[in-house]
């Protein structure tokens, strides 16, 4: 097992993907008996530092269906310069340039270490990446304060020869000029009004120019655009001065608010001339609209609650009983926001700080869809944005900044498999060919995505489908092979293409089960499974989708364990499969699955997080690790965590909450001298914390608290709740307090799960 | 003319003619028949064809037409020629009849007129009656007809025409001997005499003369020598025997007539000399020509006419002039001494005069006509109004030929000239003296309709017969009438102020106010005072029978909140506490003087309704032996006229009390504003100008708030909040739905923004300096400036500074429409309605948030005033308009009109209500505001200037010892944002009998009414239709006073009331005014402006508008001005500087020939050729002379609501034309009669309808 662990993460560290069988069934139908899809998970943006990109152009296979990159896995005839595509068999010459090529003058992409390999290509001009702020003036004057601040803070992180532009908006949508001296000069748009791209750039003023003489195509409409928009984007270290005077003055909404009211907000609107006044003037061009709200929007399309305070935004309640009034036409709207923006590769960021919900649930699209980011915090005053937003900004070992921009991935597979999906930040590109799956898996049907915006960590599902027939065995040593091509705007302006290419054994599933159960990879399979999970979740009912994961689990369980029928405790599962079942017994339970106790906000929030964030991210987030810190030994992970009463214990959880809970006695006994030890232990979940805080993005929530403590009820509503009211007796006294829950613990969850499993009835 | 003159025209004629001799005229038709058929056609022909043929600008006026037509065949010269033929024909028709009567002398009594002409006796009564206030004007009559062509053709006009067509009947015969030289004149005259219809007539006799001496003389000489012709028989006969006459006539009459006499005299005596002159010569010729002259006349009038009239347009009169020196000189002599003789033979005299004058005129039109409209085209860019003026490319051509070969003709003539004027100005002095006498007697008149009447008349008898007059006058006669022997405006005016030696006090009931030219002093005692409001009548018809058959309009203007003179006392604020003021139970009249306290005062009884209402506790007051309270004169609502409530919350809007209003100012940015300087002086001054918002305590600052918006294609709004350290732009684009983007600091206080604004003010020019927009936007404007009032809730009002037509995308955009192929048909109408429905609507809404809207205009081309105008118009707003503007030219203009207006006190979101007693009703309104029921006027603003003209119906009877009450409550939030009501009170007379009713009324608030009745009219009806019903109104007036009133007189006289002598003058200014009969240069745009300018004008600013004050400023004293002379060329001396003021403009006449001093002193230039044309203000001169010239022009602009622009007008220079507009008593270049003209064929028409 070692090898096979090795070999995953060494795959993972060099080319940023996890696949849920390192062997491959070689038949459409062992495969699907597997239960767990023949998937795997990408980071196409893979930080490796190792990985110094090429300066030159792909070299494509010359098929016009297939134009797979020329990779380690070809077979290459160096005397007749020739290679033979390993997707088509297609035989291709080498370009001139590779004249000189032969077995011991090899270029980059034909060594095996170079299975990811990252061309620069030029193509183009390249344009500038643009911000542009979307701010909600309806905040109360402390938080617009903190936002100002931190907006005004951010101009000095953007690279200098960023585009970036500003729309405030509350009753009213203005976007502001940047270019005016003396008099600060903005264009007011009715919050009430859809627009058309085309309305909202006649009336910026944008399309005058462009419409006669510009026939000529491809230089004209790059330049035409910059020229007659520069007047709302601009270079940040020209109009450096300028917009911060414009952040400092900007007040809050001046309509007022009667009581009893909610303060008109615009969103939708405003995004709406957002993408608007992008798409019109930098289509394909790498940009992020990032829009700062601190409540729902109240008026106009995309209205998700009406300004009657009585009238409570919806709760999954609501929703559940069909009462939420504008769910579905907000949803609508910005979903076709959302795709529009897509299209021109724009990425909608959604920094939301409120303490009520402010519409997450239906703008999640405009995140989901473009990759954009969705913090939520409780006030733009906390540490929580201002560093979560500073993180947005944050760079690379090489100065750049993480981030890239109008990312298209292409996945070219061998005959024997097709694509069935992806589940990620991405957009269907629609790219239909001989490898697209009639099986739908996350959003399919094509073999290319759009990824509007990529971090290092963004990571996509990717599921494919074996299509080899039962009785068409692959050819022994035969291996099957999987292509992704990552075109992407970098953060420095450069055009991008990495190419990953990995390729597995098939192996024949009745004679290689060992095998191929011990290539399972169960943390990969987990993640993959919880996305399928989760992207159901979206669109059907939670039970259905928990009976749906249940089944997947005990058919797993039946195929793989080993056990004698209708004897539950002769039930044994592999190593390899051993963890899987307690992954799904805590994504059962997460708020992913789970709206119980979460606002529609929260689960969208969650759920977005959960479906672009890599495997290490995910698996914490699916079940968050406890460590117990005690005089005993460094800090252990513990499972199946009771409370140790006087133990410290720090709870590393969904991805942005962060607990640290101190059972300590709050004698302050730390502050003896006598008890200096103590206060080590004390200091070092602390430390820990901090570790983490400061490497995670969206910037955890942190939260203190002792035992007992109101705030403890986050940690408990994590733990597995081995022991609650209604066993506490079964187990031993000493133990600590009760889990106030309904759910099933562990121990209850496999109890059962064995016993369906050996059933001999399902 | 046309229009008045058809249907009357075929009828009338064919009556009179039986009538009147057939006999006789069996001979002329054998001559005539022919030319009577196609008389009525040229009639009906002459007012279509004749406009075709260039004279289009005489359309309206028939009998020009008809004079140009026949010349035109005869000469080429006159494209009226076609027409002519017609009329021609046409002329002798009613000239036969005429004539006929002439000839046989029965005329005499049928003539009325014309034979006083012929025979002096009944001149001398002519004159009398003028004196008297009535005017017999038997004989320029027929002079009107050619005008009015058509009307003439009644019995007046027969008998006027008679009169004068006398003359030239016996022309026609003489017409062949004539035909020679003086011959063709005669046939003129006796195409006159047909003619006076004639005036078409006229025209041909000049056709005659035309062929004689076509070229050179033909114009002056021939058309003098035929008037002469024609007239001269009658003003022979006048001047010889008319002065004995007359007298004779007057003594039999009156031993007072003596001094009536003389009046009458004097203002005959003037047309006589004139006319005698020219017609002298000519009338011994026309009358043996009549017969004949009808032939000939088709032929030679025509091109004589023409010819003379080319030089005469502007010539008519002084054709006219020119001619009567010559021959007057030896009549001048008769003139000045002859004075009172004339005077005698006036009736006659000027009868015959004015159909000569008549004539000339449409000779006169012809030439201006076709030389007028090319020149015009360059002339619009100077003014706006005066565009149409602009003929003098045409007057340069056409006119100085003409004029100039009629010198020659005559040269006698010219000495005559300087004469003329002398005997003009000595006449009308020499006249004056005289009328002093019969004024005193006036006031008289006016009870004692019966006396005046006899004097007035003219009595057909003692005109001398035509041949009679014929044979002597031959060579002396005139044809003209002398303008000084008619009713005077000047002479009017300046008795007011003799008149005037004590305060006006209000408390009597039914007194009439001093004319609003006298300045005077008020003491309210009751009444409202006249500044406040002004009746037609102060004496009311008791039933709606009467006032129906009297015509005369019952109608007040109103100006509620009008300026006071400092030392009049402003109205008493009155509080009467929580539960608000006082009022009637039933009708909710306020508490006034009317109230009748009774029951010891615990109750009182309305005046208005009869009802009886408890006196509230808080207001109980006993009452003395007299049953007035004892407090009566500690309170003001109980013993003055207006005073003010304070409003409760009740009268509020919403029930709250409102905000103070705010001003926001909206300023186009669009390349034309920008490139015009506008939006450069618009900024500058708004700088200084909003320290002087209106405000009630001038200790305190003004409460009103600002706002700023710029606009092109989109608007740029403003925020100028105190904290900012520049102000911000924001721009609205989506213009299709309107909205505010911004509350908190968009208005601000100015003295908390002062900064901010500034910084805005010096910034916006420097913004949109390079601006390529030129498209604009103008209603998302105004929907801006009423969202962002609703959004602050208040009141307020909007300054527009508009360049354009808006023709971007949005709501409210327009085409242009201007089509002058439209004007004189049936869809000019639709040319004053807005072209789209869209600004009804927005005015609705504004006038609902009391958003008031102020318009300024800088078009470069047409911009669709009548559409951009309706939101101000329905909002109490007002529109200033400043064709081409030019920064350099028109700034100051500009800036004085906006200081004004921002400053002026003003209120918001009024409604007035007017309530009346029992028996009378308030029907119509006219005015700038919005009714959305029956009842209430609706004000969004209503200002200090702007007046609202109520007009009443029966709809009972009233009783001659309440009177008629009634009582104005304007209800308005002022500038201070306190809730007010105004009210103003009246009560007049009521009166069984019509007399009374016609002795105390008022012309000038008449002519007030009619003219916003009138221009109402324009937009649903033909303006020929509109023309018609107010020359048929007047008629009817006019024709109930002599028929009721003046009974004894002969059907030939011209009788008017005393107190409405001068209804005939300013009438014609109605309706020469540019609205209803614009000149081709006139636009659209410019007749919408005036239109709606004089919808909410006061009595003395119409009064100035359509009668132009002109003052004679060659010596200037210290205090009191110079007396005004009248309208007219005439009475301009070449040696002379004139200043004339029209309400909306200003001239300085320099004549040809002024002394150096004079020019040293007012412009320090010792040349005439050196003074600048462009001089827009006097220069700084440090002597006497200039400072007082320049106070007097300071002090008239002081008493304008508009900025006056000085013009100086060199004479003969192009910019002369534009002047000439002015001389309101001349023909127009547009075609306008003159007033001699009108007068006459007002006869006519009275004379049509009292047969």
């Amino acid at each position: 097992m070692s090898t096979y662990q090795e070999f995953i993460q060494q795959n993972e560290d060099r080319d940023g993907v996890r696949c849920s069988w390192n062997l491959w069934p070689s038949s459409r139908l062992e495969a699907t008996r597997l239960v767990v899809p023949v998937s795997c998970l990408l980071t196409p943006l893979k930080e490796r530092p190792n990985l110094p990109p090429v300066q030159y152009e792909p070299v494509l296979c010359s098929r016009a269906n297939c134009k797979a990159v020329l990779n380690p896995l070809c077979q290459v005839d160096f005397r007749a310069k020739i290679w033979a595509c390993n997707f088509c068999f297609q035989r291709n010459p080498f370009p001139p340039s590779y004249a000189g090529i032969s077995e011991v003058n090899q270029p980059a992409e034909l060594m095996p270490q170079f299975s990811t390999i990252e061309y620069i290509v030029q193509r183009g001009p390249s344009a500038p990446l643009i911000f542009l702020y979307v701010v909600d003036t309806c905040l109360e004057e402390e938080d617009l304060q903190a936002l100002k601040e931190s907006l005004q803070m951010s101009l000095s992180l953007l690279p200098p020869n960023a585009l970036v532009g500003l729309i405030t908006f509350g009753r009213m949508v203005q976007v502001h000029e940047l270019t005016c001296e003396g008099i600060a000069k903005s264009y007011v748009f009715r919050g009430t009004k859809d627009l058309s791209s085309k309305q909202i750039q006649e009336m910026l003023g944008l399309t005058k120019p462009a419409a006669p003489g510009q026939q000529g195509r491809p230089v004209a409409p790059q330049e035409a655009p910059l020229l007659f928009t520069s007047r709302f984007l601009q270079p940040v270290h020209r109009v450096d001065m300028n917009l911060t005077d414009l952040l400092g003055e900007l007040q809050r909404d001046p309509w007022p608010v009667p009581q009893g009211k909610r303060p008109l907000r615009s969103t939708g609107v405003a995004l709406s001339v957002a993408v608007g006044l992008l798409e019109g003037a930098y289509p394909n061009t790498g940009a992020r609209v990032m829009l700062f709200i601190g409540g729902p929007p109240t008026q106009g399309p995309g209205m998700v609650v009406g300004d009657e305070l009585k009238t409570p935004i919806r709760s999954w309640h609501d929703i559940q009983k069909d009462n939420a009034r504008h769910l579905k036409k907000a949803t609508k709207y910005y979903e076709a926001l959302a795709n529009r923006s897509a299209v021109n590769g724009h990425s909608i960021d959604i920094y939301a700080c409120a303490l009520d919900q402010t519409g997450l649930l239906e703008m999640k699209c405009l995140s989901n869809l473009t990759g954009g980011h969705i913090v939520m915090g409780d006030s733009f005053n906390t540490s929580l944005f201002k560093q979560t937003f500073q993180r947005v900004f944050s760079k690379d070992y090489n100065g750049d900044f993480r981030m890239a921009f109008g990312g298209v991935l292409e996945v070219k597979t061998s005959r024997e498999l097709k694509v069935c999906g992806a589940i990620g930040p991405c957009v269907s590109l629609h790219s239909k060919g001989p490898s697209v799956s009639e099986n739908e898996m996350g959003i399919g049907g094509t073999t290319q995505w759009k990824l509007c915006s990529l971090d290092p960590s963004t990571t996509l599902a990717v599921y494919l489908e074996v299509v080899n027939q039962h009785n068409a065995p692959v050819p022994q040593g035969g291996r099957g092979a999987i292509q992704f091509v990552t075109q992407y705007q970098h953060s420095n302006t450069q055009k991008r293409i990495r190419v990953t290419t990995i390729a597995r054994n098939w192996a024949d599933a009745q004679s290689q089960i060992q095998h191929i159960e011990s290539s399972f990879d169960q943390e990969a399979a987990a993640v993959l499974m919880a996305r399928l999970g989760v992207f159901r979740a979206e669109s059907e009912e939670g039970p259905d989708v928990l009976r749906w994961l249940d089944r997947q689990l005990i058919r797993l369980c039946q195929k793989f364990g080993q056990f004698n029928k209708d004897d539950p405790t002769s039930f044994r599962l592999s190593e390899s499969l051993s963890l899987y079942p307690q992954f799904m017994f805590h994504l059962r339970r997460s708020p992913f699955l789970q709206v119980f106790n979460n606002s529609p906000d929260e689960s969208s929030y969650y759920r977005h997080q959960f479906v672009r964030e890599d495997l290490t991210q995910s698996l914490i987030m699916i079940q968050p690790i406890l460590y117990s810190y005690s005089f005993h030994g460094p800090p252990e992970v513990s499972l199946s965590p009771l409370i140790p009463p006087s133990f410290i214990c720090r709870l590393s959880s969904c991805y942005q909450i962060e607990f640290l809970c101190f059972k300590t006695m709050k004698a302050g006994y730390q502050e003896m001298p006598e008890y200096e030890n103590f206060k080590q232990l004390l200091q070092a979940p602390l430390d820990d914390a901090q570790e983490i805080l400061q490497t995670r993005f969206p910037m955890p929530r942190y939260v203190d608290t002792e035992h007992g403590g109101s705030q403890a009820r986050f940690l408990l509503s994590k733990v597995n709740p081995s022991q609650t009211h209604n066993n506490l007796y079964a187990w031993g006294q000493e133990s600590g307090a009760p889990i106030l829950t309904d759910d099933v613990s562990l121990q209850v969850f496999m109890d059962h799960l064995k016993k369906l499993a050996v059933s001999s009835s399902t | 003319m046309n229009v008045n003159q058809h249907t009357p025209m075929a009828s009338p004629y064919g009556q009179p003619q039986p009538g009147y001799g057939q006999p006789s005229y069996a001979p002329l038709d054998g001559g005539y028949p022919a030319p009577y058929a196609p008389y009525n056609g040229p009639a009906s022909a002459y007012q279509p064809g004749v406009p075709p043929q260039g004279y289009s600008p005489f359309t309206s006026f028939p009998s020009k037409a008809v004079a140009a037509p026949p010349v035109s065949d005869l000469s080429s010269p006159l494209d009226l020629g076609p027409t002519r033929g017609p009329p021609t024909s046409a002329p002798p028709p009613a000239s036969a009849p005429q004539q006929y009567n002439q000839y046989t002398q029965s005329q005499g009594d049928v003539q009325n007129g014309p034979p006083p002409m012929t025979q002096a006796p009944p001149r001398p009564a002519a004159a009398q009656p003028y004196s008297q206030g009535h005017m017999n004007v038997t004989g320029p009559l027929p002079s009107y007809p050619q005008h009015y062509g058509p009307p003439p053709p009644m019995q007046q006009v027969n008998n006027q025409m008679t009169g004068m067509q006398i003359s030239s009947g016996p022309p026609t015969p003489a017409g062949p001997g004539y035909a020679p030289p003086h011959s063709s004149q005669p046939p003129i005259s006796t195409a006159y005499s047909a003619a006076p219809q004639p005036s078409y007539t006229q025209a041909p006799p000049p056709a005659s003369s035309a062929p004689t001496q076509p070229p050179p003389l033909s114009g002056p000489a021939a058309s003098q020598q035929y008037y002469g012709g024609p007239p001269p028989p009658s003003q022979r006969p006048f001047d010889a025997s008319a002065p004995p006459t007359t007298q004779q006539q007057f003594s039999s009459s009156v031993p007072p007539p003596a001094s009536q006499q003389t009046f009458p005299p004097s203002s005959f005596s003037g047309p006589m000399p004139p006319p005698t002159r020219p017609q002298a010569p000519q009338v011994s010729q026309p009358q043996p020509p009549f017969p004949t002259p009808q032939s000939t006349f088709p032929s030679a009038p025509p091109p004589v006419s023409q010819p003379g009239f080319a030089g005469g347009p502007p010539p008519p009169a002084q054709g006219s002039f020119p001619p009567q020196p010559t021959p007057p000189s030896s009549q001048p002599g008769s003139f000045p001494p002859p004075g009172p003789p004339p005077a005698s033979v006036p009736s006659g005299q000027c009868n015959t005069s004015m159909t000569q004058q008549q004539q000339p005129p449409p000779s006169q039109p012809s030439p201006y006509h076709s030389g007028p409209p090319p020149p015009r085209a360059q002339m619009p860019p100077t003014s706006m109004g005066q565009s149409h003026h602009l003929p003098p490319g045409p007057q340069g051509p056409p006119g100085p030929p003409g004029s100039l070969s009629q010198p020659p003709a005559q040269p006698g003539m010219q000495t005559g000239y300087p004469p003329q004027q002398n005997g003009a100005f000595g006449p009308a002095r020499a006249p004056q003296p005289g009328y002093a006498g019969p004024y005193p007697g006036q006031q008289n008149y006016g009870a004692p309709a019966p006396p005046p009447a006899a004097q007035k008349r003219l009595d057909p008898d003692a005109i001398p017969s035509p041949q009679a007059s014929d044979m002597p006058a031959v060579q002396k006669s005139r044809h003209r009438i002398d303008p000084d022997a008619i009713p005077s405006p000047i002479q009017v005016i300046e008795d007011d102020k003799a008149k005037t030696t004590e305060a006006f006090t209000t408390g009597i009931r039914g007194q009439a106010p001093p004319l609003v030219t006298t300045d005077f002093h008020v003491k309210d005692q009751g009444n409202a005072s006249p500044r406040f409001i002004r009746c037609t009548a102060y004496n009311m018809p008791c039933t709606s029978d009467m006032a129906k058959q009297s015509q005369v309009p019952l109608a007040a203007v109103i100006k509620p909140l009008a300026t006071l003179p400092p030392d009049e006392a402003q109205p008493y604020i009155v509080d009467h506490g929580e539960a608000g003021p006082i009022r009637c139970n039933r009708c909710k009249a306020y508490m006034c003087p009317y109230m009748q306290f009774i029951e010891g005062g615990r109750r009182f009884q309305c005046g208005f309704c009869s009802c009886v209402t408890e006196v509230p506790p808080h207001y109980f007051q006993h009452l003395d032996h007299t049953g007035k309270r004892v407090d009566c004169y500690d309170r003001p609502e109980l013993s003055m006229g207006s005073y003010e409530f304070l409003a409760t919350v009740d009268y509020c809007k919403n029930n709250k009390i409102p905000q103070p209003p705010a001003f926001i100012f909206l300023i186009d940015v669009s390349y034309n504003a920008v490139k015009s300087g506008m939006v450069n002086i618009v900024c500058n001054e708004l700088k200084s100008l909003l320290d002087l918002l209106p405000r009630e305590n001038p200790e305190l600052d003004s409460v009103v708030r600002v706002g700023f918006v710029t606009y092109n294609k989109v608007l740029h709004f403003y925020n100028v909040k105190s904290t900012l350290a520049q102000p911000q732009m924001l721009v609205v684009s989506d213009v299709s739905d309107m909205f505010v983007p911004l509350l908190d600091g968009f208005l601000v206080n100015v003295n908390e923004s002062r900064q901010v604004i500034e910084s805005l003010l010096d910034q916006i020019p420097e913004m949109f300096a390079d601006t390529r927009e030129t498209e604009t936007v103008f209603g998302p404007v105004i929907q801006a400036g009423l969202e962002a009032l609703k959004a602050a809730d208040c009141a307020g009002k909007l300054f527009v500074f508009h360049t354009s037509l808006p023709i971007a995308e949005a709501p409210g955009k327009l085409k242009n429409r201007e089509d002058k192929k439209l004007i004189g048909t049936d869809k000019e109408k639709t040319l004053f309605q807005p072209q789209v429905g869209f600004y009804n609507n927005l005015a609705k809404e504004c006038v609902a948030q009391g958003c008031c809207v102020d318009l300024f205009l800088f078009p470069n081309q047409y911009v669709d005033l009548a559409t951009l105008g309706v939101v101000p118009v329905s909002t109490g707003g007002s529109i200033y308009k400043y064709t081409y503007f030019q920064a350099q030219a028109d700034q100051e203009r500009f800036l004085n009109d906006l200081r004004r207006d921002v400053q002026k006190p003003v209120g918001f979101d009024a409604v007035m209500r007017v309530r009346t007693s029992t028996g009378i009703r308030a029907t119509d309104f006219f005015g700038s505001f919005f009714m959305n029921n029956t009842t209430d006027v609706e004000l969004a603003g209503l200002d200090c200037d702007k007046a609202v003209t109520v007009e009443f119906k029966h709809d009972d009877k009233l009783s001659e010892e309440t009177g008629a009450l009634m009582q104005c409550a304007v209800l308005y939030t002022s500038c201070s944002g306190q809730r007010r009501l105004r009210i103003h009170n009246m009560a007049v007379n009521c009166c069984s009998q019509l007399a009374d009713l016609y002795r105390n009324c008022e012309t000038d608030t008449i002519i007030n009414h009619l003219a916003k009745y009138a221009f109402r009219g324009i937009t649903n009806n033909p303006t020929k239709a509109v023309r018609d019903t107010l020359v048929n109104q007047c008629a009817q007036i006019l024709a109930c006073y002599r028929k009721n009133c003046a009974s004894p007189s002969s059907a030939g006289q011209l009788i008017l009331p005393e107190c409405m002598k001068l209804l005939p003058v300013y009438l014609n200014c109605v309706l020469k005014s540019d609205v209803l009969l614009p000149g081709a240069d006139v636009s659209l745009d410019d007749r919408a402006y005036l239109r709606q300018l004089i919808g909410c004008m006061d009595v003395a600013e119409t009064h100035v508008f359509f009668y132009p004050r002109l003052l004679p400023v060659m010596k200037l004293e210290s205090e009191s001005l110079p007396v005004a002379v009248r309208d007219s060329e005439e009475r301009l001396s070449k040696g002379g500087v004139y200043l004339m003021e029209t309400g909306l403009h200003l001239f300085l006449w320099v004549g040809a020939s002024v002394q150096q001093e004079l020019l040293v002193n007012i412009f320090g230039t010792p040349s005439f050729s050196q003074i600048d044309p462009n001089l827009t203000s006097l220069p700084v001169l440090d002597n006497p002379f200039s400072q007082r010239l320049r106070e007097i022009v300071d002090s008239f602009r002081a008493q304008r609501s508009r900025y006056m622009k000085l013009m100086v007008v060199k004479q003969e220079d192009r910019s002369e034309l534009i002047f000439k507009h002015f001389l309101v008593e001349d023909k127009s270049a547009s075609g306008g009669a003159s007033y001699v003209d009108f007068l006459c064929h007002m006869h006519k028409e009275i004379r049509q309808l009292l047969s």
